[in-house]
């Protein structure tokens, strides 16, 4: 197609260099996106649910990362196919807009398309099977509301809360102690939340991970850490009822940014240069001191003497703490940043409790706490685990437990996990399919087959045989007309989800169904790709 | 691209292996670390001799260690599983310093014990419930297990040199164990269990035997005193500061001199002379015995100083002054003004002595007196460097025991009686659980069993020898290793300190679980570096 003739019947090109770019077009290039789409969501299928399978990704640099995260995954893997990479993109922005489910929301997608491409076969026009996609997920969408309860979050001392981040931490490494997690993912999470505006800011929420210990001696600091010592050795290491002075300006010989020359003529310049420097220092610790100060935090570097004096007004420094950190900090102290030395004033000050410094282990790690800050919003969780690799993966669990937490807070209502609600809404579906007139009719039952992919790949997983299993919780559930019977992944001998207590939230789900669609709606509607030619 | 042709999902050199490829290649990279530092456990362990290839100055720089987390450091490994267990490795290094060997071996064997299991058609996930199980039992006898003599002032001193005895039967210095037990000792005694490492400074001198290496009472520092001054001070107040002495230069920014005339030049010059002048006046006025400082001094005030009769040091580097500060009690002065409240150190006697043909310099006397040295003397520098990894393990090990007070008995008996713990467990589970429990109980029980064979034993017999003796009541049991019998360890003073098994045992289990929950590794295609 892309050679055509001018009126006089010569040639020219539209594409050039046409034979260095790839191209494929029509039915195949439909079935190489789904076949490449496919390839990812099967390698993410293992990973679903509490018994499901770590993956063990080597970086470039050779760094290794062992995870069960799904949106991790994908990031990690550095995906080049284009059509694979959408699916990357959707388990991000799952990860951006829910934090939990990036799993889920890929198998998911991949088995819409495996139904996609046997309904191509058949000779159904993609985009027939596009709208009929379409019309299923809101079906299944109206199904999860009808569904969906209610719950009172605070009941029972966040027992709601506590439970929802266990199931979001079953499938984790760090399941042996998903209790403690869940405590600290919902403790974190309350302490920082608006309950009235049901928002979550989760700037307030510092995780960090330091080696050594185990899993079990995570802590939750309702204050902050900073990795970071003071800058004097011989600094005190505690201060009681702090007062936070907060600079964004280096103790440091003023440096101005204009171009400029200073020019020494004479010894007596010398002198007034030298005098003029001796205060400077002088100054800025007096200026410090004066506001009423007891603990210096700044952005940048302190030259040595001024280091010095601080010390000797005992004042503890902390230097090169980080942007982020510095704000932080501010908001959670009550101080305002202070640019310039000239602006220091009592008012821009911050209040903590106690700011310390504590060490770790043999290697002398140090950190400094500061707890009790006036304006306790920011709290921090400090992981800690026998590497780096269960560290970092633990600071992912976190992440996605602290994210379902916050969802439930926003919008607190649930509906049953383990497959439970994929089930109803795939019941739902398929009951709605005869009613549906056209081709369409086949792609919304193969919607309803694509969503018992989930509870499929949950018993697989959990080491049942899948089709037997989930045929009977599909029969029960059709009987007993209970949509919160689904995969008992964790062998507690009951199918009830309300019972075993296996939530997830309402939203998150329908945002999985809904992300799922669109993107392989978006699929199914290339006919067309072009890949530039490689550089050479 | 034909339609039934699997796309390139993945960057050219990328690649991905599932499932059973993928649990192999774990296995067999995780083992393999495992068995390569399996020879050096236990007293009669081998040492492993490393070359280093990187770098282009040092070509054939070698290292001689029995050290676990050193030879692990060092070794570069391309396989996911093995990068696990040398990070666990280090991991142990830095939280209790020793251990970490076993901690490798004990991973190693973890995995040993899955793979068979797994053969058996046992699903991951199901090892590892049961694992946890058996973790959790393990943990709990070891700590009953555990004994604690602290109230006994007589009672723990032994028990911390039994610890540093046992510790060092595994070492190079194991012919002069009694010797290095007692240094290690004392310099850990009189920290009073403060644990603060920096009071211990290991100084290393070729020359001699590794018998002459004592503990010097008092901080060393590596550093001459500047020529013209007094070599021996007594009762000396000591100023420790961290200023420019070189030139003072003037530090805002973009200050250049320019002048028209020679006599300008001499005029600034002479400035600056002056300005140095009135600093050392300054430092003078603090009426120091001797000045350190952090960085260079020139001559000029050097010479200032020497003439006042103060003994200078220059050039202390950052943790030597640090150091230094806080055991002689002075504040790191910058500035000089206020000498009133500048608070300077105090020592009973600073004077230079030579240890073997290097001069050093002597702070006997300090105000803390936590302070020492051990300055080890051997006949090469690979032993010394070995002999300091090994000492520096000691010397962790006994903080850690300081810090926990707990101690267990050693040669093998506390992983002989997890393991029966554990396995006792495994009869109470129901399922396939309890498959996964006698596993681990298998693989505690590979530690000692490694410990003799590497010692030349029969480990079958032995080994069995002392699960039978535990399981009939004598709990103090041991292997001997140097005897190769069955003995009693209280008896022996074969003792080890809880916290370093306690901290093995969780990170073993804990990089077990991590390597065996993959069943997928996907290589990133490696990044291009320039000029490839």
């Amino acid at each position: 197609m892309s050679l055509a003739f001018d009126e006089y019947g010569r040639p020219f090109i539209i594409i050039r260099e046409q034979e260095k770019k790839k191209r494929t077009k029509g039915l195949e290039a439909h079935k190489a996106n789904i076949l490449a789409a496919k390839t990812v969501a099967r390698l993410m299928r293992t990973s679903l649910g509490p018994k499901g399978m770590d993956k063990m990704l080597v970086s470039p640099d050779g760094d290794v990362i062992v995870t069960n995260d799904g949106a991790t995954i994908l990031e990690k893997m550095e995906v080049q196919h284009q059509t694979a990479r959408l699916l990357v993109e959707l388990s991000k922005s799952q990860d951006n807009e829910i934090g939990d489910g990036t799993t889920g929301v890929v198998v998911l997608a991949g088995a819409l398309l495996e139904q996609a491409q046997k309904l191509l076969d058949k000779g159904i026009h993609p985009l027939k099977i596009a709208d009929g996609f379409e019309r299923a997920c809101d079906i299944a969408t109206k199904r999860i509301e009808s569904i969906q309860e209610e719950i009172d979050i605070q009941k029972n001392n966040n027992e709601f809360l506590k439970k929802c981040a266990t199931t979001s931490l079953g499938s984790k490494v760090v399941s042996k102690c998903q209790d403690l997690m869940a405590d600290i993912a919902v403790k974190a999470v309350l302490s920082v939340a608006d309950l009235d505006r049901r928002d979550v800011n989760f700037d307030h929420i510092k995780v960090i991970a330091k080696t050594g210990g185990s899993l079990e001696d995570t802590t939750f600091v309702s204050g902050l850490i900073i990795d970071k010592d003071f800058s004097h050795p011989q600094m005190v290491k505690e201060v009681d009822d702090a007062k936070v002075l907060i600079l964004t300006c280096p103790f440091e010989p003023p440096k101005p940014k204009t171009k400029h020359g200073l020019e020494i003529k004479s010894a007596e310049d010398y002198e007034r240069l030298y005098q003029m420097e001796q205060n400077y220092f002088t100054d800025m610790v007096k200026r410090c001191k004066d506001s009423g100060a007891n603990v210096v935090l700044c952005q940048w570097g302190f030259d040595d003497e001024a280091n010095h004096l601080l010390m000797h007004h005992q004042l503890p420094a902390v230097r090169w703490v980080g942007g982020v950190e510095i704000e932080l900090l501010a908001m959670a102290t009550g101080a305002r940043i202070v640019p310039r030395f000239e602006e220091i004033t009592p008012e821009k000050l911050g209040k903590a409790g106690k700011i310390k410094e504590i060490s770790f282990g043999a290697s002398n790690d140090k950190v400094i706490l500061i707890e009790d800050c006036a304006h306790s919003k920011a709290v921090t969780i400090l992981i800690r685990g026998g590497s780096m690799t269960i560290c970092d993966e633990a600071k992912r669990c976190l992440h996605d437990a602290i994210c379902v937490v916050r969802n439930m807070i926003r919008n607190s209502n649930v509906v049953g996990g383990g497959g439970a609600t994929e089930l109803a809404c795939s019941i739902a579906v398929q009951t709605a399919a005869d009613q549906i007139e056209g081709i369409e009719q086949y792609a919304v039952r193969a919607f309803a087959d694509a969503l018992e992919e989930i509870p499929l790949a949950l018993s697989e997983n959990s080491g049942y045989n899948p089709i037997d299993y989930v045929s009977k919780i599909k029969q029960e559930q059709i009987t007993e007309g209970n949509p919160f019977l689904g995969v008992d992944a964790l062998g507690k001998g009951t199918t009830n989800m309300y019972e075993q207590g296996v939530f997830e939230s309402a939203q998150s789900k329908r945002n999985q169904l809904e992300l799922a669609t669109q993107v392989v709606k978006m699929i199914l509607k290339i006919d067309d790709v072009i890949s530039p030619a490689e550089y050479d | 691209m034909v339609g039934n042709v699997l796309p390139n999902v993945f960057d050219e050199n990328a690649s991905a292996d599932a499932g059973e490829l993928a649990r192999m290649q774990s296995f067999v990279g995780a083992i393999a670390v495992a068995d390569l530092v399996k020879t050096t456990l236990g007293p009669k362990g081998m040492d492993k001799i490393l070359q280093s290839i990187g770098d282009p100055t040092n070509k054939r720089a070698i290292t001689v260690t029995n050290d676990g987390a050193t030879i692990l450091k060092s070794i570069h490994v391309d396989n996911p599983a093995a990068k696990i267990l040398i990070d666990i490795s280090n991991t142990q290094d830095a939280e209790v310093g020793d251990g970490t060997t076993t901690v490798a071996v004990l991973a190693g064997e973890f995995l040993r014990e899955a793979e068979k299991l797994i053969q058996q058609k046992i699903h991951p996930q199901i090892i590892i419930q049961g694992w946890r199980l058996a973790r959790d039992v393990a943990l709990k006898t070891l700590r009953e297990a555990a004994m604690d003599n602290s109230a006994d002032e007589e009672a723990f001193k032994r028990d911390l040199k039994n610890i540093a005895m046992t510790t060092l039967s595994s070492k190079l210095l194991l012919h002069d164990r009694e010797h290095f037990a007692t240094l290690a000792v004392n310099a850990i005694l009189r920290l009073k269990g403060s644990g603060n490492l920096d009071y211990i400074k290991i100084i290393k001198k070729t020359g001699g035997t590794l018998g002459d290496s004592f503990l010097a009472d008092g901080f060393i520092l590596e550093k001459h005193i500047s020529t013209g001054c007094p070599r021996i001070k007594e009762n000396a107040k000591v100023l420790i500061a961290n200023t420019p002495m070189d030139h003072d230069k003037i530090k805002i920014f973009g200050s250049k001199v320019r002048v028209d005339s020679i006599m300008k030049v001499a005029d600034i010059e002479e400035a600056e002379k002056q300005k140095m002048k009135k600093k050392i006046d300054k430092i003078l006025a603090h009426k120091p015995d001797v000045f350190i400082n952090r960085q260079l001094i020139y001559n000029y005030p050097e010479q200032l100083l020497a003439e006042k009769g103060v003994m200078v040091i220059e050039h202390a580097d950052f943790d030597g002054t640090e150091r230094l500060a806080a055991v002689l009690g002075a504040d790191i002065l910058s500035t000089f003004d206020n000498p009133e409240v500048a608070k300077l150190g105090t020592c009973a006697r600073i004077e230079e002595i030579m240890i073997g043909e290097d001069k050093v310099i002597k702070f006997s006397g300090t105000q803390a007196g936590e302070a020492c040295s051990i300055v080890l003397r051997g006949s090469g520098s690979h032993i010394l460097d070995e002999a300091e990894r090994s000492l520096h393990d000691v010397i962790c090990v006994l903080i850690a025991a300081v810090k926990n007070h707990r101690i267990l008995y050693g040669g093998g008996n506390s992983e002989i009686r997890m393991s029966l713990a554990v396995d006792e467990l495994s009869k109470s589970v129901k399922g396939k659980q309890a498959l996964a429990i006698q596993s681990y109980a298998h693989a505690l029980k590979q530690l000692p069993t490694i410990i003799a064979d590497n010692a030349g034993y029969d480990s079958a017999e032995l080994v069995q020898n002392l699960r039978s003796e535990i399981y009939n009541g004598k709990i103090s049991s041991g292997l001997n290793m140097f005897k190769g019998i069955v003995d009693d360890m209280q008896t022996l003073g074969v003792t080890e300190c809880l916290r370093v098994k306690e901290q093995a045992l969780l990170s073993a289990s804990e990089a077990a679980e991590l390597i065996l929950r993959v069943d997928e590794i996907i290589r990133c295609a490696p990044r291009r570096r320039e000029g490839q």
